[in-house]
């Protein structure tokens, strides 16, 4: 195989518990964002426009979407002779086989994987966050600290420090502490959980840890911690821009209606930075002469008569004369009947809300309505 | 249908297509808000089952190559098989002024080798979303040398195109270009059937005969000799080679039942994807009866048209009955009426442009219009 400079790991197996019936079938980075994309298109695009061409996806829970949905990874181009996109689900060897019992045990679990391409450095990235993100000049920075590890880190609102691993660091940028939730903080910048490792030194910490009965085997628990013990060369990588990690229902929908912002910090019309994603060939959408629409993301293969506003659409949803979209997230192929009126809510795919229904709340809780499902 | 290889015949192609047909050939010209002229045909052919289709190139092909690549969006990038583009011969200095059956002889190799034994010849005008296996079928249990597909329309006044007189029995008696005398609904759609024997033998016997066009002289001339059948497709046409059909057509997509029966009665309509995000409405757009792809981000006015992928029109600017494509770009105050733009127009702020529906105001690619 040939030598690649670097590898990507990108961790898939998340269950995202907190999405409630949206995670019932499927993992956490195939869950639909931003009117036609996946969560995980963010950190497949964000690879290939890095110049990253071998990513290795885990898989744990529910991966059969995902697996589908990444093919062979062609519409991020990651269609490749060598390297790739290659999809890890733990797998059974000669003395037994395991589940993934962490981030970290993950990796280790596919040293053989990584090792093929006999990499200097490795990027372990997670598929459940949404940002847009250059991992080579990240890499520069790691190469030009001569780092062990470098960790990407963002500015988070002191508030909500304690929702984060915390990162101290110090003029020169270097970790020198480092808390897991932490509820006094002393920083507030937070790990976006993008790491950038020498190979060689993760390997030999992955090795210890594994041999470790006690460790959780996590990345943010066990080897950053072990890492920082141990005096290792730790980087602070900054970065600025949009970065959201969208654990439950409530942020789901707020980093959907990020996108409606007049200058969304999150831009998706750069062509500089595509985000891409598999494409469900619909044609152009169409808006009847009875539509309303204002401030909204809609998607091809739409069908607009009634009234929507503040909302996002995705690929072949109906909405009917008479109807009102409000403050919401539509996914994709859900039929809006006449008369009917959806209110801050996040409404699964295919599903089929009849004519009159009355759907959500003004205010209050974000209301979810699943995939699949008939409401009459 | 596996028997069958698909020939897209892009030479001698009939163009009135005036400014959109300046850099490309018509094959290539931008349709229906995401698509290129020839991905309905091509689509057809894979919906209807085949695995290998030549397209036969002749002029100003960049785009439409940078459009097919290696045929992946419509599942054509075989191992065996699947997408070729066969550029014309031009060995010596006026082969290329030759005519297709010329060309098709000169890949008679390619032809020979194909495993299928049937050859669905097609243009690439046709705007239509059609099954051909039944046609197919209907050809391989009938005794014709040729089928030919046809649609009865009344609609098709504006483009330019052939109409055929069949007797009782379904034969073809009669055909007349545009300009002929000829009363009669049933308009030809260019799609040819017949085996490759048939084909190979049609293209050697004319050719030796000196002729070297493939509807012109091997059919026409022969249409005594010949046993053409006809073979009915009732779905929705358009054929696309006026301004005017153009125009014509495109509006047509405003209507529920065509959107229907084109992007969606047999199949699936593939085409080469940009990636765009979802389109964007902002505070103070309003938009009425329109047809609008990925990418657009819309502030303004937009009312009856066609908006291609990455359109943008600002605040303020008004914009009726048009067609707009890939990445204009319409500033604030504009007001556009019945027009065309090709694609990356700018229109600067203020400007008024107006056409009429029989001529729609149309502009050249990449052109600033208000400087």
């Amino acid at each position: 195989m040939q030598r690649k400079e670097c590898v990507a790991m990108l961790l898939a197996g998340g269950e995202g518990r907190r999405l409630g019936a949206l995670t019932e079938q499927i993992a956490k980075p195939a869950v639909h964002f931003g009117g036609k994309y996946r969560i995980i298109d963010f950190t497949l695009s964000n690879c290939t426009n890095s110049g990253i061409d071998a990513v290795g996806v885990l898989t744990q829970y529910q991966p059969l979407v995902l697996n589908s949905y990444i093919g062979i990874g062609s519409p991020w181009d990651l269609d490749r002779k060598e390297g790739g996109v290659s999809v890890l689900p733990p797998y059974m060897k000669s003395a037994g086989g395991d589940w993934y019992t962490g981030t970290a045990n993950a990796i280790y679990q596919n040293i053989g994987f990584v090792e093929q391409f006999d990499p200097e450095y490795l990027l372990v990235i997670s598929g459940d966050h949404i940002y847009k993100m250059d991992y080579d000049w990240m890499l520069q920075a790691h190469k030009e600290n001569h780092a062990d590890a470098t960790i990407a880190v963002v500015e988070v609102p002191w508030e909500e420090t304690s929702r984060f691993g915390i990162m101290r660091t110090d003029e020169a940028g270097r970790i020198i502490e480092f808390a897991e939730k932490p509820k006094n903080a002393t920083s507030n910048l937070a790990s976006m959980g993008v790491y950038m490792f020498t190979w060689s030194v993760l390997k030999d910490y992955l090795m210890k840890d594994a041999a470790n009965p006690d460790s959780s085997n996590d990345f943010g628990k066990d080897i950053i911690p072990k890492l920082l013990k141990d005096h290792a060369n730790l980087l602070a990588y900054r970065y600025e821009g949009y970065w959201k990690d969208v654990g439950t229902i409530h942020s789901l929908w707020e980093a959907n209606m990020d996108l409606l912002q007049e200058m969304p910090s999150l831009n998706l019309n750069d062509h500089g930075w595509r985000i891409y994603s598999q494409n469900p060939n619909q044609p152009a959408h169409y808006i009847a002469p009875t539509a309303q629409l204002s401030n909204s993301l809609v998607n091809e293969g739409c069908e607009v008569a009634g009234c929507v506003d503040h909302s996002v659409l995705f690929y072949g949803v109906q909405v009917a004369e008479e109807s009102h979209v409000i403050d919401s997230v539509i996914m994709p192929n859900v039929k809006i009947g006449r008369g009917a009126v959806i209110r801050r809510s996040i409404v699964g795919e295919g599903t089929i809300i009849g004519e009159g229904c009355q759907i959500g709340s003004v205010n209050g809780e974000i209301t979810l309505i699943p995939g699949g499902k008939t409401i009459l | 249908m596996k028997r069958a290889m698909g020939v897209i015949n892009l030479i001698n192609e009939i163009d009135f297509l005036e400014v959109l047909s300046r850099n490309r050939c018509v094959a290539a010209v931008p349709f229906g808000g995401r698509y290129r002229l020839i991905d309905f045909i091509l689509s057809g052919m894979v919906n209807s089952g085949m695995s290998k289709v030549a397209v036969f190139t002749h002029a100003k092909y960049r785009a439409l190559l940078d459009h097919l690549g290696s045929g992946k969006e419509w599942d054509l990038d075989r191992k065996r098989g699947g997408l070729f583009v066969l550029p014309p011969n031009t060995e010596e200095h006026d082969e290329k002024a030759k005519g297709d059956l010329y060309q098709f002889y000169c890949q008679r190799d390619y032809f020979h080798r194909s495993k299928q034994d049937v050859v669905v010849i097609t243009r690439s005008h046709m705007v239509c979303n059609i099954d051909l296996e039944p046609a197919i079928q209907a050809h391989l249990d009938g005794d014709a040398d040729i089928t030919m597909v046809y649609k009865r329309t009344a609609d098709e006044t504006l483009s330019r195109n052939r109409r055929i007189r069949m007797d009782e029995a379904g034969r073809v008696v009669e055909m007349q270009d545009h300009n002929g005398r000829l009363v009669s609904d049933n308009v030809s759609m260019e799609i040819f059937i017949m085996t490759k024997a048939f084909l190979l033998d049609l293209v050697e016997t004319s050719l030796a005969q000196g002729y070297d066009h493939f509807f012109r002289d091997a059919i026409m001339k022969n249409m005594d000799r010949l046993k053409i059948a006809s073979y009915e497709y009732t779905g929705y046409l358009g054929i696309i080679n006026t301004i005017q059909s153009y125009y014509h057509h495109s509006m047509n997509l405003l209507i529920p039942e065509v959107r229907r029966e084109l992007f969606y009665k047999n199949g699936l309509i593939y085409t080469k994807i940009k990636d765009e995000p979802p389109a964007r409405y902002l505070d103070g757009s309003s938009v009425q009866n329109a047809l609008i792809a990925n990418g657009c981000v819309v502030e303004g006015s937009v009312e009856n048209c066609i908006l291609f992928r990455g359109v943008k029109i600002r605040a303020g600017a008004v914009v009726r009955n048009s067609i707009i494509l890939q990445n204009s770009e319409i500033y604030t105050g504009v007001s556009i009426t019945n027009a065309i733009l090709d694609k990356d127009v700018k229109v600067l702020e203020g400007k008024v442009l107006q056409g009429d529906p029989t001529a729609p105001f149309l502009a050249v690619k990449r052109s600033i219009i208000g400087q």
